[in-house]
């Protein structure tokens, strides 16, 4: 028989009993609704965790350091120190860049300076950390509720503060630390646009005289005046000045949090952009190591290393490796993340699969009282020329088409059933100052899987009574009664 | 499959036994028939009930199978065959009619005649076209979209003519084609019948226990009782057709 006259007939035959295949289909539709409500609620909460982590910057962050290096952040190192430490210079840094699945490599910044809101009448200055951020922090989820803006350009010469930070300049009362608050519209207001004056010691090559000498040379500079000033020739390339310096920011962006943390110690509460950074030689913290340990190249402390998706950290890692650096990175970490959604999501499929093979009975049973009913129908089909099989696969069919019915309906039922339980869990987050999230999330992957699940599902409930159907007898089914 | 017989027989049955199983006992309900029906010959199978003649019919049908013997119908023998090619023996070879008409109740007139179609895989255009001849030929064309209940015993049993004719078989099997219907009416229907036996030149085999409409109509009566043959009469009181034996 030819498809469209098995999917005509089996059409007309679920029409007939109408109520009775609508009822079953129904069945099958609050299933599917069920399987579709219970791993989409498994995907949003994968997706949102490992949404917040990778935002955090930890599960797709390797942190490189020269071997044997004491400076910067100490984590543990198993490896041992072998031959030669190799500098970590800019070479190895655009090494790194050129690595595959490497998205970007940045130093880790963290330098000290005097900072101080320009024209306010009680400006006080802050002591305080300054570091920077690359271009990609902008996705950092610290910037979801940025009040202004992130840096227009790498280069420009902006802030990003901490609202701890804001509160301190404004002399506000300091909000319970850690408790992340936003700065109100009115406070951001007097903020934004406002200039920063930072103070800094630049580290300049080629002067032997003592760093007391020219800290008493200390005064008020021009910011442009950076490179021109105090040009005295090298007379020992080997050693360093450090050389005070004033820079004006413009302050564009509040965050109450700390955006691209990761493996950053302490509190940073300003931030500078990162080209802008590199370029002012700022005296890092940390380094005073250096300015007694002379180089010929400007050498990092450490080198963030960040990668494009996390499943590349380890190789990503173990390159670098190879080239001779001291890494760090948290991989285990994401790998046990992953297990334990693929388990929160096999036993909600399950859960929800319950619902399915309930319905799937249903199935069995509309159509052994089908057989039934259509006995002598069948029997007539078989006088007629109907092979076994032809009937086999009527009745097939007739279980796929509720399948199907069934499917479509239960995805779109399991969809608005996601939609509205999220709808309600956000109202709820946001009465609790939560920021609301997607947590209910239904890709067409899922949409389509359990679509053809359903119809597989019901296709096998089918097996029976189509099995049953094809073996009657057609002398038994036409003996007129 | 076995071949013998001359170019004019259309059906042989060789020591066909049909035995049923009820409770431990076997019923013999085709009991060693031997029969042959030529080309364009029209039979009826006459006894009383329990005889055997439905269940012969039904083995000739190919519904149902032979436990011993033979049954070649233009040329093949039905019981070495699987049950997909019974299928397409059924759906070729075969046209039957029935005393309860066994229309679909479902569908229109014009789906029952086009059913059999659908299972020879006949494509949708053609079918339009055989419908209507069908249909025309039993005087129904213009009830097409009716359903079986609106429609009388007679006019059910010449739709279920048409349903028969739509394959364009070679052999018409008609099991007490007029026990439902009133005398004028199976006149009607015999008429019918015997026209599509003489135009189309179908074989023709009908079972019945009328020996009265068997007589008027069939040019041999064959008669059965417990399960055997037990008497064949060529109808000499009937004028002479084309094709006898």
């Amino acid at each position: 028989m030819r498809a469209y006259d098995l999917i005509e007939l089996a059409g007309r035959n679920l029409r007939e009993a109408g109520l009775r295949n609508s009822l079953t289909t129904l069945g099958i539709g609050v299933g599917v609704a069920s399987l579709v409500a219970m791993l989409s609620l498994g995907i949003g909460l994968q997706k949102l965790a490992t949404r917040q982590l990778g935002r955090s910057g930890l599960f797709d962050t390797v942190v490189v350091t020269a071997r044997g290096e004491t400076r910067g952040p100490r984590f543990s190192q198993a490896s041992p120190v072998t031959g030669q430490a190799i500098p970590l210079d800019d070479t190895a840094r655009h090494k790194f860049e050129q690595m595959a699945n490497v998205a970007e490599v940045y130093p880790n910044f963290s330098a000290v300076g005097d900072l101080r809101l320009e024209g306010a009448q009680n400006a006080a200055s802050h002591f305080s950390v300054v570091g920077t951020l690359p271009q990609s922090a902008r996705a950092s989820e610290a910037f979801d509720d940025v009040q202004g803006s992130f840096f227009s350009a790498p280069d420009a010469p902006e802030a990003i503060i901490l609202s701890d930070f804001g509160r301190e300049l404004l002399d506000v009362p300091r909000e319970p630390r850690g408790s992340e608050t936003k700065l109100t519209t009115d406070q951001a207001d007097r903020l934004l646009g406002k200039t920063l004056v930072l103070k800094y010691h630049k580290r300049e090559v080629g002067e032997s005289a003592p760093l007391a000498g020219k800290t008493t040379k200390k005064g008020e500079r021009d910011p442009d005046d950076v490179e021109s000033a105090d040009n005295q020739q090298a007379e020992d390339a080997q050693s360093f000045n450090l050389v005070p310096k004033t820079l004006k920011l413009k302050i564009v962006g509040i965050v109450s949090s700390e955006p691209n943390r990761g493996f950053r110690q302490g509190r940073t509460p300003v931030f500078l952009p990162l080209t802008l950074a590199e370029s002012l030689d700022m005296v890092q913290a940390g380094e005073l190591w250096s300015t007694l340990r002379p180089s010929e190249t400007k050498t990092y402390i450490a080198l963030i290393v960040h990668v494009a998706k996390s499943k590349a950290v380890a190789q990503v890692e173990d390159e670098i490796r190879k080239q001779g650096f001291s890494t760090f990175s948290i991989l285990d970490a994401s790998k046990g993340i992953t297990r334990f959604f693929t388990f929160l999501d096999l036993f909600l499929g399950i859960f929800g699969s319950l619902a399915l093979a309930v319905a799937s009975l249903g199935i069995v049973n509309t159509l052994v009282m089908a057989i039934l009913e259509r006995r002598r129908e069948i029997g007539i089909m078989k006088a007629l020329g109907a092979s076994d099989g032809d009937v086999k696969r009527i009745f097939f069919v007739e279980a796929g088409c509720m399948g199907i019915l069934g499917g479509a309906l239960g995805a779109g039922l399991g969809w608005m059933i996601g939609r509205a339980i999220n709808f309600a869990t956000n109202i709820y987050l946001q009465r609790q100052d939560i920021r609301p999230e997607n947590f209910w999330v239904v890709p067409v992957w899922l949409v389509a899987a359990a679509l053809g699940f359903s119809v597989f599902v019901s296709m096998f409930a089918g097996l029976y009574p189509a099995s049953r159907a094809a073996k009657l007898d057609p002398v038994q089914a036409l003996r007129h009664d | 499959m076995a071949t013998n017989g001359t170019e004019f027989e259309s059906v042989r049955t060789v020591s066909v036994v049909r035995h049923y199983k009820l409770g431990r006992s076997l019923i013999p309900a085709v009991d060693g028939v031997s029969l042959a029906a030529g080309r364009g010959e029209f039979i009826a199978l006459l006894g009383a009930s329990g005889s055997g003649k439905s269940t012969l019919l039904n083995l000739i049908a190919g519904l149902d199978r032979p436990d011993s013997g033979a049954i070649v119908v233009e040329g093949s023998d039905l019981a070495t065959m699987t049950s997909e090619q019974l299928a397409q023996y059924r759906r070729h070879t075969v046209g039957m009619v029935f005393q309860s008409f066994n229309l679909v109740h479902t569908m229109t007139l014009y789906e029952n005649v086009e059913l059999p179609m659908r299972f020879a895989e006949v494509k949708r255009k053609e079918r339009r076209a055989r419908v209507t001849e069908a249909l025309e030929r039993v005087g129904l064309s213009d009830r097409m979209k009716h359903r079986p209940s609106e429609m009388s015993g007679g006019e059910q049993q010449r739709a279920a003519l048409a349903r028969a004719l739509a394959n364009r078989p070679k052999l018409l099997l008609a099991d007490e084609p007029t026990g439902n219907l009133d005398s004028k009416t199976g006149t009607e229907i015999m008429d019918l019948i015997r026209e599509l036996n003489r135009t189309l030149e179908m074989t023709v085999i009908m079972v019945t226990h009328e020996r009265s409409l068997a007589e008027r109509y069939a040019n041999r009566l064959v008669f059965l009782g417990d399960g055997k043959l037990v008497g064949e009469l060529e109808n000499t009181k009937l004028e002479k057709i084309g094709a006898g034996r």
